[in-house]
C-alpha cells in the first residue's frame, strides 16, 4: 500500500495553505498520509496538520531552523527511508520547487514536477510549454517524489486528528546556508495569492496609464497588477508582475486584462483563471478568445468607469 | 573563475504550441527555436562576471547538432568556448543532471548557471538534481549574484520576498528573469564565434544511465475554454460579473 510523506511548508509560525493541495493529491492515490513538518519550534504547525495525516513527523534540529534546500533534502529524504515512504509530496511553491528536486536526486527517484492530476499511483498530468500542453507522465522509479500545483487542488476536508511524532534529525554537513529573508512589504495581494487580478499590456501606453488607470482599478478591486511581458521589457513596471511563461503562472478568481493583445506567451500564465474580462478597442485582439466576457471599448474611458461602478457597487 | 553555463534549444515563447495529428509530440515544422531565455540570462551573468573577475565561459548543450545554432549564439554574446554532448534521444531531468555531472567533472567549474527552467518541458529540476549529485550548494531563482574567491551571496526570488543565500563554490546557480536583461550579439561577435572552439562529445562516450525515470506517455491539448460573450458597455460588465459569475 502507498505510503505518503507530505512535506509541510510553513512560514512565521504558520502552516503554508498550498501545502494542503499536496495532502489533496496524496488522497487521491489512497494510502496512509504522514507528513514531515522540519524547522525548530514546530509544533504548532504540526498541530495544524493533524486533521489531514495519519501521523505528523517533526523533524526538528538548530541546522534546519531556517530553510536551504541542501539539508531539508537531506532530512526529507532520510525520513522518507525510514518511514518507507512511496510517495513524497510537497506543493509546487517556490520552496517546494527548490528542495524536492534534490530530495529525488538522493533517493534515486523519478520526479513529476507541478502536477495538475492524479491518474494513478505512478501516472500524472503536468502541464507543459507553459500550460499549451498537458502531458501524462508516469513515474517509473520505485519511490516518487511529486510536487503539486496548488490551484489544481482544493483542500480536502480535516478528519480526526493524527498523532504527532518527533523523529531523528541530521542535516549533515551543508555547503549552503540561508542568510536572510527581505520580504515584500506591500498593501496589494501577492500576485500568485490574489483572489483578483488586474493585469495591464502595450495598450495601457506606459508607466502613467498604470498609474492613472490600472492602480485605481485595482484598488477598487482589492487586486493585485499583472502586466504582459511587452511592458515589463519596456520597463513600464517591474518584471516580477509579468504574468505568462516566462513570468508567474496565476489563477485567480477573476483577472481583468486592460489593453493586452493576448499573446500566446501571456495567456499560457492566466488562462487558467475562473473569469476572465479583457478590455482592449481591437476587436479582433486574441485575448477576447480566452475572456468570458470581452469589452470592446477604449480603455482610458472603461477602465476609469469600471473603476467608479465598483466602487459604487460597494 | 570558470563558468559553465547550460544552454537548451526551445521552442520560441513566442510560437503557437500545437500537437501532432498523432499526438506524439508537438509540431515544429516552422515553429522557430531559440535558446532557452532563461538559459539567456545564465549566459549573460556568467560574461557579467567574468568581466568583474576574469576566467573563462564555456557553455554546454545537449542534443542533436541543431543546438550548435543555439551554443553559437552564445558564442556571439562573449563565451569563451562549448561543448556539444549530442544525443538524439528522450532525456528526463535525471539523466541531463547526471551527464552535466560528468561534464562538471571533465571541466571543474567554480559556478555551473543554468536556467531556473527550461520552457519547453517546464520541469524545474536539473539543476537541483546536479546539485545534490555533486553534493554542493545551489542558489535558484538568483535574482542578485556576488561572488568572491570562496562563496556566492545570492539574493533569490522566494515567495513574499528576496531570500538571500550563501554557497561555497563551487555551487550551482539557476537564474530568474530579473538577473539581468541579456545582451544582444554584436555583428563583430557573431563574426569571433564562427572561429570559437565547439567539442563535439558522443553522449555513449560518457558512460552514463540514462534510463527514464520519469516517460512522458501522452501529450494531449487543454480542454478548450468555452466562447465567452462580449459586452456592450461597462453597466453590463459589472452586472454580469455581479449575477452571472459572482466575482465581484
Amino acid at each position: 500500500m502507498a505510503l505518503h510523506l507530505i512535506v509541510a511548508e510553513h512560514t512565521g509560525g504558520k502552516l503554508v495553505k498550498a501545502t494542503l493541495a499536496a495532502v489533496a493529491a496524496a488522497q487521491k492515490v489512497g494510502g496512509d498520509i504522514h507528513a514531515l513538518v522540519i524547522g525548530q519550534g514546530v509544533a504548532a504547525v504540526a498541530a495544524e496538520l493533524a486533521p489531514y495525516a495519519k501521523t505528523v513527523h517533526t523533524a526538528e534540529h538548530a541546522g534546519v531552523k531556517d530553510r536551504a534546500a541542501q539539508p531539508h533534502a537531506k532530512v526529507i529524504a532520510d525520513a522518507a527511508k525510514s518511514l518507507g515512504a512511496t510517495h513524497i509530496w510537497a506543493a509546487s511553491t517556490g520552496a517546494g520547487k527548490d528542495i524536492l528536486p534534490r530530495v529525488a536526486a538522493r533517493l534515486d527517484a523519478g520526479m513529476a514536477s507541478d502536477i495538475s492530476a492524479v491518474v494513478s499511483d505512478n501516472t500524472f498530468k503536468r502541464p507543459m510549454w507553459a500550460g499549451n500542453i498537458i502531458g501524462t507522465v508516469e513515474i517509473t522509479t520505485a519511490t516518487k517524489v511529486i510536487t503539486v500545483r496548488p490551484t489544481e487542488f482544493a483542500p480536502p476536508a480535516a478528519g480526526a486528528a493524527g498523532n504527532v511524532t518527533s523523529m531523528a534529525c541530521d542535516p549533515g554537513t551543508s555547503k549552503m546556508q540561508f542568510v536572510s529573508f527581505d520580504a515584500v512589504v506591500s498593501d496589494r495581494p501577492a500576485l500568485s495569492d490574489a483572489r483578483v487580478i488586474v493585469s495591464g499590456g502595450r495598450g495601457v501606453k506606459g508607466p502613467e496609464g498604470f498609474k492613472t488607470v490600472i492602480e485605481p482599478l485595482a484598488d477598487a478591486l482589492g487586486a493585485a497588477i499583472g502586466a504582459s511581458r511587452a511592458v515589463c521589457d519596456a520597463g513600464w513596471v517591474p518584471n516580477d508582475w509579468q504574468v505568462g511563461q516566462t513570468g508567474k503562472v496565476v489563477a485567480p478568481e477573476l483577472y481583468v486584462a486592460v489593453g493586452i493583445s493576448g499573446a500566446i506567451q501571456h495567456v499560457a500564465g492566466m488562462k487558467g483563471s475562473k473569469c476572465i474580462v479583457a478590455i482592449n478597442k481591437e476587436p479582433e485582439a486574441p485575448i477576447f478568445q480566452v475572456a468570458d466576457y470581452g469589452l470592446v471599448a477604449d480603455l482610458f474611458k472603461a477602465a476609469p468607469e469600471l473603476t467608479a461602478a465598483i466602487k459604487a457597487a460597494k | 573563475m570558470k563558468f559553465l553555463v547550460t544552454v537548451k534549444r526551445v521552442t520560441d515563447y513566442e510560437a503557437k504550441i500545437k500537437l501532432k495529428a498523432d499526438k506524439s509530440g508537438i509540431v515544429t515544422d516552422g515553429v522557430n527555436m531559440i535558446m532557452n531565455p532563461f538559459d539567456e540570462i545564465g549566459v549573460e551573468e556568467a560574461l557579467r562576471q567574468k568581466e568583474k573577475h576574469g576566467g573563462e565561459v564555456v557553455v554546454v548543450s545537449i542534443g542533436t547538432t541543431d543546438s550548435v545554432a543555439q551554443l553559437r549564439s552564445a558564442l556571439a554574446m562573449g563565451a569563451d568556448r562549448a561543448i556539444l554532448v549530442k544525443n538524439d534521444g528522450e532525456l528526463d531531468s535525471f539523466g541531463v543532471a547526471k551527464i552535466l555531472a560528468k561534464i562538471v567533472a571533465k571541466e571543474s567549474p567554480d559556478v555551473v548557471i543554468m536556467g531556473k527552467q527550461a520552457i519547453d518541458d517546464d520541469s524545474n529540476q536539473a539543476a537541483q538534481i546536479l546539485a545534490e549529485l555533486l553534493g554542493w550548494g545551489q542558489a535558484t531563482f538568483a535574482n542578485v549574484v556576488t561572488l568572491d574567491a570562496r562563496s556566492a551571496t545570492v539574493a533569490r526570488e522566494a515567495d513574499g520576498g528576496l531570500e538571500t543565500v550563501k554557497c561555497d563554490l563551487p555551487c550551482i546557480i539557476t537564474t530568474d528573469l530579473r538577473l539581468n536583461e541579456p545582451r544582444y550579439a554584436s555583428l563583430p561577435g557573431i563574426m569571433k564565434a564562427k572561429k570559437k572552439p565547439l567539442d563535439e562529445i558522443e553522449l555513449s562516450s560518457l558512460g552514463v544511465d540514462t534510463a527514464l525515470k520519469v516517460k512522458v506517455k501522452a501529450f494531449e491539448e487543454p480542454a478548450a475554454k468555452q466562447a465567452g460573450q462580449k459586452v456592450p458597455d461597462v453597466a453590463t460588465l459589472v452586472q454580469k460579473l455581479k449575477t452571472e459569475a459572482k466575482a465581484i
